[in-house]
């Protein structure tokens, strides 16, 4: 057995606790999560069914904790994994899973898959199977401080193209601001807009805030590979950075896979809770609009529709916030079918985006979009609270030859502010 | 002779070994414990558990919708054999016996009979599924079609049995129980208990996070 092989399947040795050792027990194949994931409908091809791409993972679980399984390993009859494997289901485990988690709400044994996927990337990982444009963009992550290499010149230099389209100026390392806002890096090169919608919220809103110069960046490619130690350095960078200037709040950008990082996984990532709370950025535009700090006015008649990024609605827990918002400013909202905690994904989450190896199944698999939008009523307008969501949603409507524009929802509600 | 080996030390062995299996296969998957969660929650993890495992008793619409078939096998199956195991009176007559459990109201026969035949072609319709689905195809392995074919078995001689004809087919349908009972614990059947705790485990986690899962 070679030193990867062996490493891998320690990983997945390691990661058995009793959750996975439960699902595994309880699961009795009824395939169920196939009818679930966006990659098995729209290939109708039944090797993207969800629990299957935790092969390697139940191979490990049967062999080492089922009756079954050891007896047939003392006899020489239970399959270990193999590289083989791993080779064969890196495409499984990364390129069609954006761990969207819609599968784990459907299994009726209430197996998590999500979870266990997560995990199990854990030990592609340690194997060293993973996909090259997810290794580089973690690469970046922990050299430059971003997926994408944004550095702190570029977001400079966005701020300073913000401050002049604004007039505003956006605080930079303001020691004790109530608010740290992070971005995505994303936003800061593609989606400056979102960056101008939250200086002009706040400064209606009268929201202390700023921004650090040393901790900005809020997606974790880590956690999206599957390396815990690159995931706690990203997140641990935002923490220091939050500690240092004694914020009271950091706000997670629209993007969903950097709030799952940063609010749900952040603290089990460092061992430790924050000194600081962690607020997505909807879940405070929601409480500033509640609590009359930022009024809005006017109603857009525009008939549009809103996209729930799976990592802030079915696993981050915001769902209701975003439709208060878009109800107070638009008069023509449509609610997808499936929308809120069983949206379908955009086919980009979960590093696939970043992933160009599975390009063409994550544009086969937007094809459920396309059947979504489809059924609205004469909705050309998409609203989203995700960069990459955002960029995903225009490749797959570029790809499927769809006209509809697509918007995020912060600077949605810039537009709307009461002057 | 055979019929006192399967009414008596068989039943006791079958019966013995369902719950020390049962017992061990449970402590062996609390023993590997469940890392705590540092994130603060917006709910309460031990109400989100308790939802989650009530709740999906129920099919969501949206895969309800998608794979009718499935969902409506599963629910003539389990629905008929709960009310099968508990409410049939030759079953409650026997728990009563070996158990000494005070006795309670059973189905009359007609709905007994009735129960009976949805939860046989809820099994049969969910194999059928099993053997023609491509994806539960690809899934199902020798453990699930033995599971599936012991309780076809177990189920076919209960039917049998009613007739009340032959002592020999209560007999068999005694011992294909026991043999069912003895295998329990090293299969898939055991999602009969550990489903509870894979509810729980994702309830838990997403109802710390404000889903209702």
């Amino acid at each position: 057995m070679s030193e990867r092989l062996e490493k891998g399947i320690q990983a997945l040795r390691d990661k058995m606790d009793a959750r996975i050792a439960s699902y595994f027990s309880s699961c009795v194949h009824c395939g169920l999560c196939a009818e679930a994931c966006l990659f098995a409908t729209e290939s109708q091809d039944p090797i993207y069914t969800p629990i299957y791409k935790l092969e390697p993972m139940r191979k490990v679980w049967s062999r080492e904790y089922s009756f079954w399984g050891k007896l047939g390993a003392m006899i020489g009859v239970t399959d270990n994994v193999t590289e083989e494997d791993f080779a064969n289901w890196e495409t499984l485990v990364y390129d069609s899973c954006t761990m969207c988690g819609r599968c784990s709400m459907v299994c009726p044994v209430g197996i998590d898959i999500t979870y266990m996927i997560r995990k199990e990337r854990e030990a592609f990982v340690a194997a060293g199977y993973t996909p090259e444009g997810l290794q580089a963009a973690t690469e970046r992550a922990i050299n430059i401080g971003s997926p994408m290499g944004v550095t702190l010149k570029t977001l400079q230099a966005t701020i300073r193209s913000v401050e002049k389209e604004t007039g505003l100026t956006i605080p930079m390392d303001v020691a004790g601001a109530d608010y740290m806002a992070l971005f995505s890096s994303m936003e800061i090169v593609n989606f400056e807009e979102y960056i101008a919608g939250l200086a002009r919220i706040f400064k209606a809103a009268g929201v202390s805030w700023t921004v650090s110069s040393k901790g900005f960046e809020a997606t974790n490619s880590g956690i999206q590979i599957g390396d815990p130690e690159a995931a706690k350095t990203i997140v641990e960078r935002v923490v220091s950075a939050a500690e240092e200037l004694g914020v009271k709040s950091v706000i997670s950008p629209e993007c969903g896979h950097a709030f799952m990082a940063i609010r749900w996984e952040g603290p089990n990532l460092i061992g430790r809770q924050y000194p600081f709370k962690v607020i997505h950025i909807l879940e405070l535009l929601s409480e500033l609009h509640e609590n009359g700090s930022l009024q809005l006015e006017g109603m857009t008649d525009t008939p549009l529709t809103y996209h729930d990024p799976c990592q802030i609605s079915r696993r981050g827990g915001v769902i209701q916030q975003p439709r208060d918002l878009l109800n107070s400013v638009a008069s023509n909202f449509q609610e997808m079918s499936d929308g809120g905690d069983m949206n379908w994904c955009c086919g980009g989450g979960g590093g696939v985006s970043a992933n160009e190896r599975a390009d063409e199944i994550r544009l086969q698999a937007f094809n459920i979009k396309k059947k979504q939008l489809a059924e609205l009523d004469g909705v050309e307008t998409i609203v989203t609270a995700c960069a990459n969501c955002r960029l995903m949603l225009e490749d797959g409507l570029e790809h499927y030859e769809l006209s509809h524009e697509v918007t995020g929802l912060t600077e949605l509600i810039a537009e709307h502010i009461k002057q | 002779m055979f019929t006192d080996f399967i009414d008596g030390p068989f039943w006791t062995f079958s019966v013995s070994v369902f719950a020390i299996g049962v017992i061990w296969r449970l402590i062996s998957i609390i023993r590997l414990g469940v890392p705590g969660d540092l994130a603060v929650p917006r709910e309460d993890g031990g109400a989100g558990g308790m939802r989650t495992i009530l709740s999906r008793f129920m099919a969501r619409p949206a895969v309800r919708k998608r794979a009718l078939l499935i969902v409506v096998a599963g629910y003539m199956f389990h629905v008929g054999l709960f009310a099968l195991l508990f409410f049939a009176q030759p079953h409650i007559d026997f728990y009563v016996d070996r158990f000494g459990v005070p006795a309670w109201a059973g189905m009359p026969r007609w709905l007994f009979i009735l129960t009976a035949e949805i939860a046989f072609a809820g099994l049969i319709m969910a194999w059928l599924y099993r053997v023609m689905h491509p994806v539960t195809r690809m899934l199902s392995g020798i453990g699930e079609h033995t599971a599936s074919w012991l309780v076809f078995f177990v189920m076919l001689t209960g039917c049998l049995a009613l007739l009340e004809q032959y002592d020999s087919l209560r007999v068999l349908h005694f011992f294909l129980a026991e043999l069912l009972l003895i295998y329990f614990p090293f299969s898939s059947l055991m999602h009969t208990f550990t489903f509870a705790f894979s509810r729980n485990y994702t309830g838990a986690t997403m109802g710390r996070r404000g889903v209702d899962a």
